[in-house]
């Protein structure tokens, strides 16, 4: 924690006393790296500060309504969200179903492309084929949001009609294709750290034993980086779930439990999107708004743990 | 697509900006994306004539209109529906006394698919293909073959429950205040965004304000009063023939003052009327 300062050491050479005290000297260079360290903790402490503020924030604008007026059997299994209609229904069960069907589709999705483009950055591609790799899927990450949406909407929408010859071309399909384009770049870099970290003594183990390379691959790397791979998966499925507005584009928006990746539905973050900007402040339809979000929130969170659970259960095994 | 809450960032943007300049005025003008667009073109017609006023315009529904104006974000609130009971309650809570300015009218035409021949429809119909519990959910129930068993069944397409062109149809067509769309709709955050989802699908049909008509999509006749199929049109929706049409409205607290009075008296006029004709809505009177 004391470590001197580099440019008070040199040219020290009296007795140890001495240089202890010379080394308590609360100098410029002390009260830099004072003012350094009392910087970098309150940006490490901001990240948890932030967490909460919003988690209060948020619960406290819904607060009110979740405790006395809202009907939690209506809210997690009702099938009716009509909340502008007299009276209100609030039925989250069509946001809760549409998120769920296009997130398992996003990770159908992203999950084996991801996978593929990981295992051949970190196993096969070398020198500046692998940098300029990285760096095209850094970029990919990067793309914003609505950009993806507008795809959704004039790309791949024509393409859902006419391949698979439906009507509606904005639906579970198109979200969650769109999406798991979006999380695939998170999920490949997140996966790619996690096989960079198996030890190389492993790889050149195996293949002294005469393993192929997809045998030292599928045998000895990927069971070996399996939480990592879980945790990047986990990451990319809390990217799915949050994402809003190109979803909000490419799903068409319908308040109703999907039946096939064919039928058009709506997210929870599309929902609040599409409705918070209007709902007066404070009414009930704010607050239900606000009850989703709480809801997401908790979902996201519990996905998140559960990734770092997983990674910090793997460290401890190997 | 509008994002809700971008416009009022960039409204506060801007009011920032006007501080530092003295000679102009600025007007803030938020609401309905029915009225997006002749907005923008009265507030670009006005500025022409009156360079020391500018009007800045957004949209992102009537309810976000209402909501801003009570929260005393914006000058004027455009709102194609009426005021609802619970947001003239809320803006009295602030203090506030909504006042109502009739700027025009707008005709709800129901769009389909170019290439879908039914000849007309009634209220009783879209109500049964719109409403819940209705029972038409294909083409075929109202005698119309579209030629592919896929297109059968009927594509309803809606709008996002803070518009008020949502407002209207549930009122003027799903029975009033308690009338409720059937949960199938796919609800679309545009006016235009209807008119391009029908062009773009054989089995949709969708409701979306008159101005937004182009080549690449049918309007269906509606029987009105007089138990004929009427077009909606200019003519039609100002001699009362077409059913589904509506008011237009601007909204202020209190009665208007100074640059505002002027701005609003000005669109009212002949002047303001005529742009609001070049943009396909109906004006107060026959000019």
């Amino acid at each position: 924690m004391s470590r001197p300062p580099v440019s008070s050491t040199p040219g020290v050479t009296g007795p140890r006393a001495a240089e202890a005290k010379s080394l308590d000297r609360r100098d410029r260079a002390w009260w830099f790296d004072f003012g350094a360290r009392a910087a970098v903790f309150v940006g490490g402490m901001s990240a948890i500060l932030f967490i909460a503020a919003i988690f209060v924030f948020i619960g406290t604008q819904g607060l009110d309504f979740a405790i006395h007026r809202l009907s939690w059997s209506e809210f997690l299994f009702g099938t009716h969200w009509e909340p502008t209609v007299e009276p209100p229904r609030y039925g989250a069960l069509p946001l809760i179903a549409g998120t769920a069907w296009i997130t398992v589709v996003a990770m159908l999705v992203s999950a084996p492309l991801a996978f593929g483009a990981a295992v051949y950055v970190a196993e096969f591609a070398r020198g500046k084929q692998r940098e300029w790799l990285k760096i095209f899927i850094e970029l990919l990450a990067a793309i914003p949001s609505v950009v993806w949406g507008v795809i959704g909407l004039h790309v791949m929408k024509p393409i859902i009609q006419h391949v698979f010859d439906v009507q509606i071309g904005l639906n579970v399909l198109n979200a969650g294709v769109i999406l798991g384009l979006m999380a695939a770049p998170i999920i490949t870099t997140i996966a790619e750290d996690a096989l960079k970290a198996v030890p190389d003594t492993y790889r050149e183990a195996a293949e002294a034993m005469g393993a192929t390379r997809w045998q030292v691959i599928y045998r000895v790397v990927l069971p070996h980086a399996r939480p990592g791979l879980s945790a990047a998966v986990l990451l990319g499925i809390g990217r799915a779930f949050g994402e809003t507005i190109a979803v909000l584009m490419a799903s068409g928006h319908r308040l109703m439990i999907p039946h096939s990746v064919f039928d058009s539905a709506a997210t929870i973050t599309a929902t609040i999107a599409a409705e918070l900007g209007e709902a007066a402040k404070g009414s009930d339809h704010y607050q239900v708004l606000f009850v989703l979000g709480l809801l997401l929130f908790l979902i996201t969170f519990v996905i998140n743990l559960t990734a770092d659970w997983i990674v910090r259960g793997g460290r401890r095994r190997a | 697509m509008t994002i809700p809450r971008l416009p009022i960032l960039a409204l506060g943007l801007s009011l920032l900006t006007a501080c530092g300049n003295s000679n102009t005025t600025e007007i803030q003008n938020l609401g309905s994306d029915t009225m997006l667009e002749v907005a923008g073109a009265w507030a670009e017609a006005y500025h022409h004539a009156h360079g020391e006023v500018v009007v800045s315009v957004s949209g992102g529904g009537s309810g976000t209109g209402i909501a801003a104006l009570i929260s005393g974000d914006v000058d004027i609130a455009n709102c194609s529906r009426d005021m609802k009971e619970k947001e003239v309650a809320d803006a009295k809570a602030h203090g506030h006394n909504p006042v109502r300015h009739h700027v025009g009218y707008d005709g709800i035409a129901l769009y389909v698919h170019k290439d879908n021949p039914i000849a007309s429809l009634t209220l009783q119909q879209l109500a049964d293909m719109f409403g819940a519990g209705g029972k038409i959910s294909k083409w075929s129930e109202l005698g119309v073959d579209l030629g592919d068993p896929n297109a059968d069944p009927i594509a309803l397409v809606s709008r996002q429950n803070n518009s008020g062109t949502y407002e209207y149809f549930r009122e003027a067509v799903l029975g009033g205040e308690s009338g409720r769309f059937k949960p199938e709709c796919n609800n679309l955050n545009g006016s235009k965004d209807v008119v391009d989802f029908c062009a773009k699908t054989k089995s949709a049909i969708g409701y979306s304000g008159l101005a937004y008509a182009s080549d690449k999509v049918r309007i269906v006749p509606i029987v009105g009063k007089s138990g004929q199929p009427v077009t909606p049109s200019i003519d039609t929706v100002l001699d009362g023939t077409y059913p589904i049409a509506r008011p237009l409205m601007m909204y202020t607290i209190g009665e208007p003052l100074g640059a505002v009075k002027h701005y609003l008296d000005w669109i009212k006029s002949d002047d303001g009327q005529r742009v609001l004709m070049s943009k396909h809505y109906p004006p107060l009177r026959k000019l």
